[in-house]
Parts: C-alpha cells; structure tokens; sequence
C-alpha cells in the first residue's frame, strides 16, 4: 500500500508555477528522499502533502485519506519537521518534548524507547532552553518532537540544512533507526549526496519531477562514459577542458574532476593526450568509472535548466 | 494516551511559561500598568492645589487684605505676592510666578459701603485654557462668598442667586476621569495586544505549522493561547480599583461585583478583538501596528477618556459609537462613580456583549486551518 499517493499534482503562487503536474508514490515502510535544489518546490510539495497548503489541481492521499477533505483524520497520524526552527527557544529540552507529546496525546515514557536514540544525545542538554542549542541539537530535538507520538508517516523538510557534516552524518543514522523502527519517512533535502541515504528518490528542478529511482538505479541510467582525473591544479584549466570536442560536461567533484565523454571510442589514452595537449603538465591520473547518483543527477538539472 | 482535556491544560501550561519567562512581558503585563496609574495620576493631574497668583491692590484697605486672605485660605491658591503697576501683570505671567491676576479697584472697603458694587478684575494665563477657566471660576466664587458675608444685607438686592454643583465629582478631582481611562487602555494593551501578538508569534516561530498537524482543535490553541491574559486582565482590574481606591480616594460607590462583572464582559471583548486582529495578521509587527492604530489611538481619542464625545464633530462621534471603549467608559463610570445599577448600563452592556459576539464569529470563520 502506498502511504504518500501524490497525483497530477500543480500549484502556483501567482504567475510563478511552484509545482507542475508532480506524481509520487510513497511505500509503506519506505525512506524517501526529495531531492533538489532552493526554490524547486520542495517546501511546497510538503506542505500540501501535510495538509497545510491546498493544491490548485491534482490531490494527494496520505494513509489513503484524502488532504483536502479529510485532513482531520491525517493530521495527529504524521509526524512533521519543518524547515524553520519550529521549537520553543525559552522552553528546556526536556519541556519541548513533554509539550508536544501532549499536544499529540502521547507521553514521553511510552515512547520512550522510540526516542532513545535520538534522545540519548540530548539528555545532557535536558534543561537547557532549546534556544540555547547548537544547530545539530536543535534539529535532534526538533526530530524527537515530530515522533513523540509515534506518527505513521515521519515527513521532514530539509533536516539537514545548516548543519555540521558530523551532525549531517548522525541525523541520517537516526532516519535509518526510525525507519527499522516501522516508520514512513518522506524527507527533502538540497544535497544530492544525501541521496544515497534514502531507498528512492525523487529529483525535483523548477516544479517538476525529473524521475524517480533507487539511487542504483538513477546511477544505471547514467547513459555516457565517465572519467575521474585528478591532477595538480586541474581547476585552472576548466574552461578548456569544457571546450575538447568530445566533453559532453566537466565539473569539479571534490578535489577530483568529473568528465562526461560524449565519445563511446574515448578510453584514457585519448583522454590523457588531450589534456596534454591544452597544456596540462605532471602526473594526470585518470580512471574510467561508474557513475553515481550525483553524476546523474547534475546531468539532469543541468539538461533541464537548458531546455526552460 | 491523555484524554482532550489534559492537552488542553499541557498548552495552557506552555502559555504561562512564555509569559513568566520573559522579564519583558512580565514588565508589559503586570508593572507597566501601575506605572501608568501613576503617572496619569500625578503628572497630568488636571485638579487645582496652590495655584500661585498676584495681586495689583488699588485700594490698600482692610477689606481688600481680607479677600487676598481669603483667596490664600482657600486652598486653591497661594500668594506670590503684590504687583505695583500694570506693567507688572504680563511681566507676572511670563515668568510663569502666576497663574492669576487679581485686580482691586481703588477704596474697596469705601465703595462696597457706600455705592453697594466694587470693582475687581480677573486676569487668568489662558495658554492653558483649561486651568484658566477654573482658575477663574474658582476665584470668582470665593470673592462672591467673601462679599455674601460681609455684607449680607446687601445680597437681598440680587435678583438671582447662582450655585454651581459638580455632582459625582464635588472637588473636581481628575481621577475620576484617568482612573476609568487609564483601565479601559490597560485592558485593550494587555489582552487585545499581547494576544494578538503571542498567537502571531506562533505563526512566525513555525510552531504554528506543527500545532495545526496535531490533533488540537482550534479552539484549543485560540482559548489556551488568551486564558493566561484573562488571568493578567482580571488582575489588573484589580489592581487598578484597589490603587485608585486607596492613593486617588476614587470612591466606589457602586456594586463590586457589578463592575468586576462589566470590567470582565470588557475583557472578554477586548480578546475577541485582540484573536481577530491575530486572524488577519500575518506578522507580530504587523499584529502590533494594528492593534495601535485601531485599539490604542482611537480609545486615548474616540472614547471620551480625555476628550468630551459631544464636543467632538458630528463625525468623530458616530465614529465613536464604533469604539468599544466608548460603550465600556460609559458604563464604567456610571457604575463606579455614580453608583447606579446594572439597569442603568444595560444599553452599554448589549452593545459590548454584541460587539464581543460579532467578533468571536468573525474570528472563527477567519481562522486558518491551512496555511493560506
């Protein structure tokens, strides 16, 4: 059964069209990303998908219910993160917590056990004003409030943003436990290596779905020959790289770059002597490789920015 | 799993706890207001005590010593002294030494005799017009009574005998006009602006966005989120009744439980605007800016706090009949100063309670379960 069912789905906001014709199933039991980058409709996407914004065409079903008509009975069932900090800054750790399993007629105690990973790195913290925390607390508690309650679907927006990369690293560890733990998870995020975290991911540019696969499987369909060089320097000579007459793209990857051939007949030698050719010097390594999800990725945003 | 009524009572909790946390608001809600009395009280004290004057004596009599002894003795003025010529008077009310001139013809004693009229002239700062109309006013009745007495034969020669009363209010004293005042803008502060502006801080922090997911209705967040201000109001109330009690001498000649009653239905009110305005408002600053321009400005002019409703023009008093402090004041002060009974408010009384119900309906159609 699919937990999130989203359909047709449009919305704008004046003449800027937020969401176009967006099409999403969520399977129980799932961790889904939604990946893109600021302003591709990530925020508003979840927002109609908590019932808190009414789409202009198309519906959603959450649990099967309906947004629209019965968003009573979905609300108290999700759980929700939102993108801005959405705490009370002059209530403790420990307060926060008991407030919003109140709110959601829960208590702490019973779920305790659904918390305690999360929340074993914030009892130190317990009485401090949750105003007072570092960035990556704050999203640990903001994450233990959404679930107090034992929500059936977890949905979150962006938890990621503004944090360190070890808290980064942790709050995905934490989604992974929540998800064994029998819970939904429908997640948005700007960094496409988050991607790799999730069963299956939706990339979403300018209001649109540009597909959705498993991190395998976007990788699979990465539909040209791909090589990673690193050399000295190389940034330098980015623009003539991206002027060889066989570079479909070339980008930065790290301190390494990424280099699509357009050529199938391309093999390192070839490569090797054209980058010699625009005067790079030294040890150039370069290896043929399998694409990951980000190298798909940044070919359709870039493909799809082009054609709007 | 707890029951609807303890996620109530959790949310009123978390209430209380922003408000006793933050020094500010506390300061706001509870210490401003009697600063406030207290300011309204002895600063723009509008009541007369010690007015400084001066007199230009013509006459240099035993009378004429006698009225200016008179006018020291009454408690209203103090004596600054003697002028010697006309020059003096504008040279008196420009430094400010006087507030009044008294002018005695020549040979008072002689001519109240003799010719049965004197001359005297009053001379008043009128750059305060105000205080120089009942300057004047209260001078020209001490003279009257002076001359009744000395030479009360002469009295059956008036044909009509003129006594003023100020009834409710015989000492003229201002705090029957500031302390009803100073309540009606206290309440509207208190609970039309702080709710207003805590319930949109809740859509501006985000919480806003998980409270409407969970299963609390919106009566629960809108109730949970002013029953602490009903609390703080009521407190007020009191606070201020029992300070112009005991520091104003306000008498309380009404019922108490009356007034406690209309101050409530007042409270009650002024909620209901206070939610609404938060329905339409999207942000604190905004919440804030209108609860000024609409609440504050119009009740401190439109109310009849300080400026009389039926010298306003035709205009500003139809406007007025709008303005729920208008009703309340009115109310308020038959009540307390005039000590009159629940039939003698009941037209005020309708009119809030409709105004309150009017606005309760509207705030419930205009809430928001969405964002949007």
């Amino acid at each position: 059964m699919s937990y999130i069912e989203i359909s047709n789905l449009s919305k704008s906001y004046g003449k800027i069209k937020a969401l176009n014709n967006v099409n999403i199933n969520v399977d129980a039991g799932e961790l889904f990303g939604l990946i893109g980058p600021d302003g591709a409709g990530k925020s508003t996407l979840i927002r109609i998908v908590t019932t808190l914004l009414l789409p202009d065409s198309g519906y959603v079903n959450v649990l099967g219910y309906n947004t629209r008509e019965d968003y009573k009975k979905i609300r108290g069932e999700i759980g929700y993160m939102p993108a801005v900090f959405s705490l009370y800054s002059d209530l403790t750790v420990q307060e926060n917590l008991d407030f919003f399993a109140g709110v959601f007629g829960a208590t702490v105690a019973e779920n305790y056990n659904l918390i305690r990973g999360v929340y074993h790195m914030l009892e130190p913290f317990k009485n401090r004003p949750a105003g007072k925390l570092s960035g990556g607390m704050k999203q640990k508690l903001a994450l233990s409030c959404a679930l107090i309650h034992r929500p059936k679907v977890l949905i979150l927006d962006e938890p990621t943003t503004g944090v360190d990369a070890v808290s980064r690293r942790e709050l995905w560890e934490l989604l992974y436990d929540i998800k064994h733990q029998g819970i939904t998870i429908f997640v948005s995020t700007a960094y496409m290596d988050e991607a790799k975290q999730c069963d299956r991911v939706a990339l979403i540019q300018k209001g649109r779905v540009l597909g959705v696969n498993s991190p395998h499987g976007f990788a699979q369909m990465f539909p040209h020959k791909l090589y990673d060089v690193y050399a000295d320097g190389i940034w330098s000579f980015l623009d003539k790289i991206r002027a060889l007459d066989t570079c479909k793209s070339a980008y930065m990857f790290g301190s390494n770059l990424h280099y699509v051939s357009t050529d199938d007949a391309e093999t390192t030698e070839t490569l090797t002597n054209k980058l010699h050719q625009i005067g790079l010097s030294g040890d150039v390594d370069i290896k043929q490789i399998n694409a990951g999800i980000e190298d798909y990725f940044i070919r359709q945003l870039t493909e799809n920015a082009e054609l709007s | 799993m707890i029951v609807g009524r303890n996620m109530f009572f959790n949310f009123v909790t978390k209430e209380f706890k922003h408000i006793f946390r933050d020094v500010r608001t506390l300061l706001l809600v509870l210490v401003m207001p009697i600063i406030q009395l207290l300011i309204f009280g002895f600063v723009i004290s509008a009541d007369i005590k010690n007015a400084s004057f001066a007199v230009l004596d013509y006459s240099h009599d035993v009378q004429s010593n006698k009225l200016v002894q008179r006018l020291t003795a009454s408690g209203y003025f103090k004596l600054m002294g003697y002028l010697k010529n006309e020059n003096d008077i504008e040279k008196a009310f420009r430094n400010g030494d006087a507030k009044l001139v008294l002018i005695i013809g020549e040979d008072l004693a002689t001519k109240l005799e003799r010719e049965r009229s004197a001359y005297y002239q009053i001379i008043t700062d009128a750059s305060d017009p105000n205080t120089a109309s009942i300057l004047a006013g209260y001078a020209q009745s001490v003279i009257y009574a002076f001359v009744a007495e000395n030479y009360s034969s002469y009295l059956r020669l008036m044909p009509v005998e003129i006594e003023s009363r100020m009834l409710y209010n015989e000492e003229m004293s201002s705090a029957f006009m500031f302390v009803p005042g100073t309540m009606v803008l206290i309440l509207m502060l208190v609970t039309a602006m702080m709710t207003s502006i805590s319930i949109t801080r809740e859509k501006e922090m985000g919480t806003m966005e998980v409270l409407l997911i969970s299963p609390l209705k919106p009566w629960h967040i809108v109730l949970g989120k002013v029953l602490p201000y009903i609390g703080i109001a009521f407190t007020n109330v009191l606070v201020i009744i029992f300070m112009g009690y005991t520091v104003f001498h306000l008498p309380l000649r009404g019922n108490l439980l009356l007034l406690l009653a209309l101050c409530s239905l007042f409270i009650i009110l002024a909620l209901s605007l206070g939610i609404f305005i938060s329905t339409v408002a999207s942000s604190q600053a905004l919440a804030m800016f209108m609860s000024m321009f609409a609440l504050m400005l119009p009740t401190i002019l439109l109310s009849g706090f300080i400026f009389p409703i039926e010298n306003m023009p035709k205009v500003l008093q139809w406007l007025s009949l709008i303005m729920p402090p208008r009703w309340f004041l009115s109310a308020l002060k038959t009540i307390m100063i005039k000590g009159q009974g629940l039939m003698y408010t009941i037209n005020e009384v309708l009119v809030m309670l409709g105004m309150a119900i009017m606005f309760i309906i509207l705030s419930i159609k205009k809430f928001k379960v969405r964002l949007e």
